[in-house]
């Protein structure tokens, strides 16, 4: 017997979440291109009611779902929409798959999606393209859905791509600008080197399978498939998962496909804060936790996983170091935490890693928001060198960004510090000594970083250009409310996962557990107990000692930075110019590539092959041949005559030789 | 003193037949051009009405008369055209009549 909810069924329920946004998304777009006709902008009450409305009533019964999926302990299977394909055994139904990992993963996006709606309401008030904003802004919360709660391979492929699209659309929203617009397709193109491993993935999950002749009519790419079938996967999962782990390189911006991250803050920064630090890029993570059970069996791809994510995390921190654009700097920080969560998936900490993913999109979305305030109130300079003490012009901005940097940094008892000391310590414990050092150097690098940011946007005088100085001025209440929420969250949000060790319960670990427990190592013993509450202390006061060195560097001492930058030169252009990586990808991919097309492709391939011998010179011989034989066709009667004769005594003489 | 055998007859036609092919491919007065054609269809007719001869047969010489007389009706048509040629360029020659070609 069905529940109903206000005669509503779970089912439908359910399929509402990712539909509202849909049809938010729709109607905005609906009236967008309406209004375009006459030259005007869709009525703003609509669109802020239809864009903001949706998400928030998509939260709502997120939230009520959590309850029922927590109070019965099954996850939701909805009963397949339509069947989207089926050729052969291929079967592709359409339906959602509401569990444990995926309720949580739909708490994050649909709520903190909700507050950068309510956020954007302030941020785009004075946009001309308001309405345009918001429709796009919707299809992404409907794709990044999709992506989550899709019960097969494919429709979480069809969210992956259409989270592409609007962070695409959405980068390049500005596109008047031709740096902003080439900033969406640099997105676009990276990303598409990932999809084409995660295309061949499934291709060669469904290709093995189909392979061993099982019954696949459920579903043949769906998750419960594959999981009931991983022995058979066994001697493909480690192709498959390095093919997946590409996808996740580019849609998660880790080595060596991080490169249109810092590019792609060229978008307007709740568009930054949703997309590219709290939802979208998490989807890699998602995505490794979500197969935890096929990357189980190839310890090899988990082993190339924690070690690119510990790369990763210590290069994109060090870069982060130099940066003078503070949402330049959120946005290397942004692929340094990724980093620690492919870590932490990698080791087969697959809970720590999700709960990094939750705890990140809190303090960072706070970060990225707060850092949309600044640039809000200072009309739009981004540059770090032309602030400084803003704390009392914008005091709420300012406490936000205290708790969120807190939470970054990883001081007790703030959200960042669970998540990232749980990745630390699962990865020490697993045995990978290496990358927990490298995990470690990390935290001190970004709690240098982040106060450098902090200090020089908030502390020390301002030095900003008088005429900007008078006007600056706090935000509204629609963008301060948002920033108290997350700022809160990025306090208390790392609660729900308080580690035995320090007298909690890990309430976020044990929920995980059905879906992530295949992972998990049992060892909970004192001594591993100990360990963690060593290591836990060690980063707490490395992070926080190096933290206030660089509060007071950057606030009081800003005559040393310019004496250390004086001497170390050298390492600090390098740092600076971000290692020239995208100089050096200019000089090894992208030359070559213009090379080869401009020459190779375009001037031999089109033009003298296809236009030159194909189109052309198909045209050429007819008309020669015409012309050859025009010239029998003289208009004089006895010529024609003449041929008419030789032909018929050719003919009889064919005939009767 | 020699008989004539079916072949002679043969002979002749293909002889008139050359003639008139020749004559219509090499002439360039029309009326000659028509002359050339009467030729042609006379040796036409002088080989069905030497098969007819030949085999005992009377076909042969049947058909020969209907081409009598088509002869007579083409001609009939072919003098007005060539009249008609005459009043429109001045000439008979039939090279001056080209417009066939594009």
């Amino acid at each position: 017997v069905e529940t109903l909810v206000f005669g509503i069924s779970i089912q439908t329920l359910a399929y509402l979440i990712p539909a509202l946004p849909l049809i938010g998304a729709l109607s905005n777009g609906a009236a967008t291109l309406i209004a375009r006709r006459r030259g005007k902008m869709a009525p703003k009450p609509f669109v802020t009611f239809m864009g903001v409305g949706t998400p928030l009533l998509a939260f709502a019964i997120t939230l009520f779902l959590f309850t029922v999926i927590q109070s019965s302990g099954n996850p939701i299977v909805t009963k397949s929409l339509f069947t989207w394909i089926e050729v052969g055994d291929l079967s592709v139904p359409v339906s959602l798959l509401l569990d444990q990992l995926s309720v949580v993963m739909t708490l994050v996006i649909t709520g903190v999606g909700s507050l950068i709606h309510i956020y954007s309401v302030g941020y785009m008030n004075h946009d001309k393209s308001y309405d345009r904003y918001f429709t796009y802004l919707n299809l992404f919360l409907f794709s990044m859905l999709i992506l989550v709660l899709g019960n097969n391979l494919p429709l979480m492929f069809i969210g992956w791509e259409g989270v592409g699209l609007c962070s695409y659309l959405l980068i390049g929203f500005w596109f008047e600008d031709p740096a902003k617009a080439s900033a969406g397709k640099k997105a676009f193109v990276v990303n598409r080197i990932g999809d084409f491993g995660f295309l061949l993935a499934m291709f060669l999950l469904y290709v093995t399978l189909s392979g061993h002749g099982i019954d696949m009519r459920a579903g043949s790419l769906n998750f419960s498939t594959l999981e009931a079938h991983q022995q058979l996967l066994a001697p493909i999962a480690t192709v498959a998962c390095l093919l997946l782990f590409v996808g996740a390189a580019g849609k998660s911006a880790q080595i060596p496909l991080y490169v249109w991250l810092p590019d792609a803050m060229a978008g307007p920064t709740p568009v930054s804060a949703l997309i590219h630090a709290a939802t979208m890029v998490t989807a890699g993570v998602y995505m490794i936790a979500r197969l935890n059970f096929l990357y189980l069996l190839s310890p090899e791809a988990m082993m190339v996983v924690a070690t690119v994510g510990a790369i990763t995390a210590l290069f994109a921190a060090t870069m982060g170091l130099a940066q003078n654009d503070i949402k330049k700097i959120l946005a290397y920080s942004t692929i340094s935490q990724l980093g620690y969560m492919f870590l932490a998936v990698g080791v087969g900490a697959f809970s720590a890693g999700i709960f990094h993913v939750v705890t990140h999109a809190f303090f960072k979305a706070c970060l990225f928001l707060g850092a949309g305030s600044v640039i809000h109130g200072l009309h739009e300079e981004q540059n770090i060198w032309k602030m400084g003490g803003l704390r009392r012009k914008m005091p709420v901005t300012f406490l936000t960004f205290l708790l969120a940097v807190a939470a970054i940094v990883g001081i007790v008892p703030f959200a960042g510090f669970f998540s990232k000391d749980e990745i630390l310590f699962q990865t020490f414990i697993r045995g990978h000594k290496v990358l927990w050092a490298m995990g470690f150097a990390t935290a001190g690098i970004t709690a240098f970083y982040m106060c450098r940011l902090f200090a020089l946007t908030f502390f020390g005088t301002s030095r900003m250009h008088p005429k900007v100085e008078e006007k600056v001025h706090e935000s509204p209440i629609s963008m301060t409310f948002p920033l108290l929420i997350l700022g809160i969250l990025s306090l208390v949000g790392g609660w729900v996962g308080i580690p035995e060790a320090l007298k909690g319960h890990n309430y976020f670990h044990h929920w995980l557990q059905p879906i992530l427990g295949a992972g998990h190592i049992v060892d909970m013993s004192e001594h591993a107990h100990g360990t963690e509450l060593i290591l836990a202390m060690a980063s707490f006061l490395w992070v926080f000692h190096i933290g206030l060195l660089a509060i007071i560097l950057y606030s009081q001492k800003l005559s040393w930075v310019d004496r250390l930058v004086f001497h170390f030169n050298g390492i600090y252009r390098t740092i600076q110019n971000k290692y020239y990586i995208d100089e050096i990808y200019n000089l090894i991919f992208i030359k070559p590539i213009h090379w080869l097309s401009r020459n190779i492709l375009w001037k031999f391939g089109d033009e003298q092959i296809i236009d030159g011998l194909m189109v052309n010179g198909s045209a050429k011989t007819a008309g020669l041949v015409g012309r050859l034989l025009s010239l029998f066709q003289t208009g004089w009667t006895q010529h024609y005559a003449l041929f008419l004769a030789v032909g018929t005594l050719a003919l009889i003489a064919y005939f009767i030789l | 003193m020699m008989t004539i055998t079916l072949n002679h007859y043969l002979i002749v036609a293909a002889i008139l037949l050359s003639l008139g092919i020749l004559g219509v491919l090499f002439r360039r007065n029309a009326l000659i051009v028509f002359m050339s054609i009467e030729l042609m269809l006379n040796a036409g007719n002088l080989v069905l009405v030497a098969f007819s001869r030949h085999f005992g047969e009377m076909d042969g010489q049947v058909l020969a008369f209907f081409i009598i007389a088509l002869a007579a009706a083409e001609v009939s048509i072919g003098l007005a055209i060539i009249v008609s040629l005459f009043r429109q360029k001045g000439s008979i020659d039939i090279n001056s009549v080209s417009l066939m070609k594009g």
